[in-house]
């Protein structure tokens, strides 16, 4: 029995916008990203000719490219490590049952829910030079004297530091909600067989809870990994990859240099540089949550 | 091995309302098997839950070996706990299940080989130390359970309701081994269920608990013959206790002890009934009749009679039964609590 013409008329149709919009705004552009990079593309050219890898080649002798990549994966190995490890102890702590749980829950969604932008002009402030809260906090308490206070944003270390902050702050809810998913589902017999058995807290969690939630770490890892090597929203609001680009990452020297910049074909080139270091974590995140698959 | 006792143990979950535990007062004996009987929301598995610290008690102590553990955690109680589900951990081999609790313990690492080997041979999982628990069958699991309990030799063993997920004809062969294993080991063991056939056939004594209080202790034996009130005497046996209204006390007799009135030898009270229905059960048959006599017309009775017995009945006929008087137990109609034996004016 096959479906009747119209109804078969009317699932094209339902699933059209789907479609278009994923041709449109990622299917197009990502194809474009492709070709622009393998091109000779400024903004305002006319024509297309294929020069091969030759952007490739002429961002890789370009030091400022080379410090990108270093730092995008400084800027995601460091956010995620404090967002998993951060993200644990929030779970381990939202999982039992207290007075005003629904309330702490709603807190820490918060950086999540709010927009990017919003939140991260927030933390501007809070790292500004003369207004910073904490510089003032830190005078306050004699740590710090009051000409001498640290520029968050505008020394190299610092900045990369606070940058490392501000996405981790972000991308904590996210991870947090994913691991407690994880936790909840640990059947309540395990860590009580296991402390019947004499295991502390610490042995539980190493030994049995975590490993059983590997395979869900390994989902919020995933996710939290490809959002942060690809995202620039908190690098442009708090730097714009300054000081002298030393918390410029590979999105946001795309952006630069292709669109602020106008040299379309090179900001393509590192932009798709990302596309195979992206494929190989994603390929390596999934063997792994294959093989820890406990069930 | 030790004692396990409970001194007016209450649990109460939410305030204002009935405890789940109500003033449990119970001590085992040295390498007793005890079994905790009743059906669900009988308060069985807290009280079992309190002994082994997972659970507070609201109020009361709970001593093993004579020690008050009240307030000490789990892994401080030499106590080993097998889980309804089995909580083994899913990611650990067979192997590595067992041996988590020397790890945990802090047993020398140079024994745990030896001692994993000797508690998978007891339990004959020899052969499955490589398997991940995915890869084995209820009753396996049930085993690898057991393994990881003995293997570290604990005082006393704590088993939830261990045979409830497996199949009829395995839980009546893991029964038998049970026992055994029990025998062998010779630990003190609590063991909970709402099965009465488990209880009667595994257990040295039995506590029969209802609504968080302790209805009953005593051996199978006791329990069954000599229930302490109205609710032992209909939640054991199957079918229950019948129950005849008479006056101000309840006469309680078994359904195998209502027999056709030629086959009850000495004393006995005659009863005449008329038949109901008769359900057929190859070794044994059930009758379900009315009282048909006097003034305690219309009350219900169900007998069990032997298959060997060829009784004729059928629906509508009238018969006479009766009931050996030694066989016969009273019960005060408004507690419902045993009452005096005394010699029956039937009619």
């Amino acid at each position: 029995m096959g479906v009747s013409r119209g109804a078969e008329r009317l699932g094209i149709a339902m699933f059209a916008p789907a479609l278009i919009y994923i041709f449109a705004l990622v299917g197009t552009p990502l194809f474009l990203a492709f070709l622009y990079s393998v091109g000779d593309v400024t903004v305002g050219s006319v024509g297309y000719r294929f020069v091969g890898l030759e952007n490739f080649a002429s961002v890789l002798q370009n030091p400022t490219f080379r410090g990108a990549l270093w730092h995008s994966f400084l800027f995601t190995v460091g956010a995620q490590l404090i967002v998993i490890i951060c993200a644990n102890m929030l779970a381990l702590a939202l999982v039992d049952r207290f007075r005003g749980r629904g309330l702490v829950r709603f807190f820490i969604l918060l950086p999540w829910v709010a927009p990017i932008s919003l939140g991260a002009i927030g933390w501007k402030w809070i790292l500004d030079s003369i207004y910073s809260v904490i510089n003032w906090a830190l005078v306050k308490l004699h740590l710090v004297g009051p000409f001498d206070t640290p520029m968050w944003l505008g020394e190299s270390s610092l900045a990369m530091m606070s940058v490392i902050m501000v996405h981790a702050w972000r991308m904590l809810p996210f991870s947090t909600v994913i691991l407690l998913a994880g936790l909840t589902a640990i059947p309540k017999d395990i860590p009580e067989a296991a402390a019947v058995d004499g295991a502390g807290f610490w042995r539980t969690h190493f030994q049995i809870t975590l490993p059983m939630m590997a395979p869900i770490i390994n989902v919020a890892v995933l996710f939290g990994v490809i959002f942060t090597f690809t995202d620039m929203t908190v690098v442009y609001i708090l730097t714009r990859g300054g000081p002298y680009d030393s918390t410029q990452v590979l999105p946001s020297l795309a952006f630069f240099t292709g669109i602020l910049g106008g040299d379309l074909a090179e900001g393509a080139a590192i932009s798709v540089f990302l596309v195979p270091i992206l494929v190989v974590i994603a390929w390596l995140m999934l063997r792994l949550a294959h093989r820890a698959e406990v069930v | 091995m030790a004692t396990v006792e409970a001194r007016g143990i209450t649990k109460v979950f939410t305030q204002g309302e009935r405890g789940a535990v109500n003033d449990v007062n119970l001590l085992t004996r040295e390498g007793e098997f005890m079994v905790f009987l009743g059906p669900s929301g009988s308060g069985k598995t807290t009280l079992l839950r309190m002994i082994a610290g997972l659970e507070d008690p609201t109020a009361g102590d709970i001593l093993i070996g004579g020690q008050v553990v009240t307030h000490l955690a789990p892994r401080d109680r030499r106590i080993a706990m097998v889980f309804q589900s089995y909580a083994l951990y899913p990611h650990l081999s067979v192997y590595n299940n067992i041996a988590f609790p020397l790890k945990a313990q802090g047993v020398p690492k140079e024994q745990h080989e030896d001692k994993v080997r000797w508690a998978a041979e007891l339990l004959g999982i020899g052969a499955l130390l490589q398997r991940k628990p995915r890869e084995l069958s209820g009753g396996e699991r049930q085993r690898v359970a057991l393994a990881r309990a003995i293997v570290r030799e604990p005082t006393v063993f704590l088993l939830d309701e261990p045979l409830s997920n497996l199949d009829a004809k395995l839980r009546a062969s893991a029964r038998e081994e049970l026992t055994q294993f029990h025998h062998r080991v010779g630990t003190t063991t609590i063991y909970v269920t709402h099965d009465q056939i488990e209880a009667m056939a595994m257990g040295d004594r039995i506590v029969v608990l209802h609504e968080g209080y302790v209805r009953q202790v005593g051996s199978p034996r006791e329990v069954y013959d000599d229930p302490a009130d109205t609710f032992v005497a209909t939640f054991l046996g199957s079918p229950p206790m019948n129950l005849i209204d008479h006056g101000d006390v309840l006469v309680g007799f078994r359904p195998e002890h209502l027999l056709p009135r030629d086959m009850v030898p000495g004393p006995a009270v005659a009863i005449g009934v008329r038949v109901t229905g008769v359900e057929y059960l190859g070794s044994e048959r059930i009758l379900y009749a009315l009282i048909d006599r006097d003034r305690f017309a219309e009350q219900k009775v169900v007998a069990k009679l032997p298959a060997t017995y060829e009784t004729g009945a059928v629906d509508g006929r009238a018969m006479e039964f009766a009931v050996a008087e030694r066989n016969l137990r009273f019960f005060d109609k408004t507690t419902g609590k045993r009452a005096e034996s005394r010699s029956l004016t039937w009619g």
